[in-house]
């Protein structure tokens, strides 16, 4: 079947199967890798996009259901002129990140909750990120990544 | 993923044509669904996408006072949406799996799979709300059937759910630490003429009101009438979470919490 969808601000159109996953099209079908798949049960975050501004995780959406949405990957996140966004770079600064497997999904959950809640308290983060599993950080630091990006430090708002 | 055809209508009336033909089964938010058909414990020839059907979502309030959901309605759509008519319901909604999960799962998906550790079947219950197909209405108390069971025939769509709103409501759940699904989650929810209370996660057939907690509470909607109470911890489940006792403990508990948070 015939799927068309805005990807990073670039309109797309793909021919694909019924059963073809939304991570499957952005990784296979548009080469855009950046979004990982970990668990494939839906479980651990490292394939979160954004699917019209809300946080979704690629491996469990159908691609012909983001059929006319527009769609947001870890490739859209950077500044138009390449560098990093606020909430990367807070990644970068504060060490929000180790071997960097589960970053794309940690990324845009955090920027999904900074969407919505542009200060959030470390305990809101923390609840936020409870489908976002990272096995090198212990979170600690990409709480604190999502907490400066916000404007505040840990410790302050709990 | 084995391969299926994805049918995508844009109507009720579409996919109640679509869920027709042999093999089709309808999905909602998938997220259930999804990683069922990835594991091949379910394998449809054919899948009714519920997703873009307009007229399946949304939040409205009828004349009797009722807070009618669609089905396809997300849980982050219902926390966000009823926070203010019935903040119990929103916080139940708001605290189903995580955010991504919220932004797919959808109140009919939940209500129609019945998982025996889903959230919404004990707010469902507990308000003796009413689950409306494409061809009837039926009961809280007739819609639950056991674990994974209720009365949705094949080829029926779950289209609404009406709630009536309790005074006074709260949903508290004991998560199991590493799933987060309720290991024990009970809604306890005030009326007029009385207190009702649902309980999932525990039972081996799934949610199911403690009315012995029920008659107390009607007399005193007061945590202390439930001292030292649980129900039988025959019939609830035993894991490695869990045993029946533990779990019979924890719903006493789970209740009386409820209780003080309404």
């Amino acid at each position: 079947m015939q799927v068309s969808m805005t990807v990073n601000g670039q309109t797309v159109a793909a021919e694909i199967e019924g059963r073809t996953l939304l991570v499957e099209l952005l990784r296979e079908g548009l080469r855009l890798t950046g979004t990982h798949v970990g668990c494939d049960t839906s479980q651990c975050g490292a394939c979160t996009v954004h699917v019209d501004g809300l946080p979704v995780k690629a491996c469990t959406m159908l691609a012909a259901e983001a059929e006319g949405c527009s769609v947001t990957t870890i490739e859209g996140m950077a500044n138009a002129d390449g560098t990093l966004s606020p909430l990367q770079q807070a990644f970068n600064d504060h060490h929000g990140l180790q071997c960097g497997f589960c970053t794309p999904g940690m990324v845009m959950s955090g920027a999904a909750l900074l969407a919505v809640n542009p200060k959030p308290t470390e305990t809101e983060v923390r609840h936020w990120l409870e489908g976002n599993l990272c096995r090198c950080t212990g979170y600690h630091n990409i709480v604190k990544a999502i907490m400066a990006a916000s404007g505040q430090q840990v410790g302050e708002t709990v | 993923m084995y391969a299926f055809d994805l049918i995508r209508p844009r109507t009720l009336a579409e996919a109640v044509a679509a869920l027709a033909e042999d093999g089709a089964q309808p999905v909602s938010g998938g997220q259930t669904l999804i990683p069922t058909l990835k594991a091949r414990l379910a394998q449809p020839e054919r899948l009714v996408s519920l997703w873009n059907i307009p007229e399946l979502r949304g939040i409205c309030e009828d004349d009797a006072g009722r807070l009618c959901i669609g089905a396809a309605t997300t849980h982050a759509a219902v926390a966000a949406g009823v926070a203010d008519r019935f903040p119990a319901l929103a916080q139940l909604a708001g605290g189903i799996g995580d955010p991504a999960v919220r932004s797919r799962g959808t109140l009919g998906g939940s209500v129609a799979n019945n998982d025996p550790a889903a959230c919404y079947p004990a707010a469902v219950l507990a308000t003796g709300a009413t689950v409306v197909t494409d061809r009837r209405q039926i009961a809280a108390d007739d819609w639950f059937q056991g674990m994974f069971a209720t009365a949705l025939e094949e080829r029926e769509i779950v289209t609404e759910v009406r709630f009536p709103v309790p005074a006074r409501a709260a949903y508290v759940k004991f998560v199991q630490p590493a799933s987060r699904f309720a290991m024990v989650g009970v809604f306890v929810a005030q009326f007029a003429d009385g207190v009702r209370v649902a309980v999932t996660g525990a039972a081996e057939d799934g949610v199911f009101r403690w009315t012995d907690a029920e008659d107390r509470l009607s007399d005193r909607f007061d945590a202390t009438v439930l001292e030292g109470m649980a129900p039988p911890a025959d019939g609830m489940i035993g894991d490695i979470h869990a045993t029946p006792a533990y779990r019979a403990h924890l719903v006493g508990v789970m209740t009386r919490r409820a209780v003080a948070a309404a």
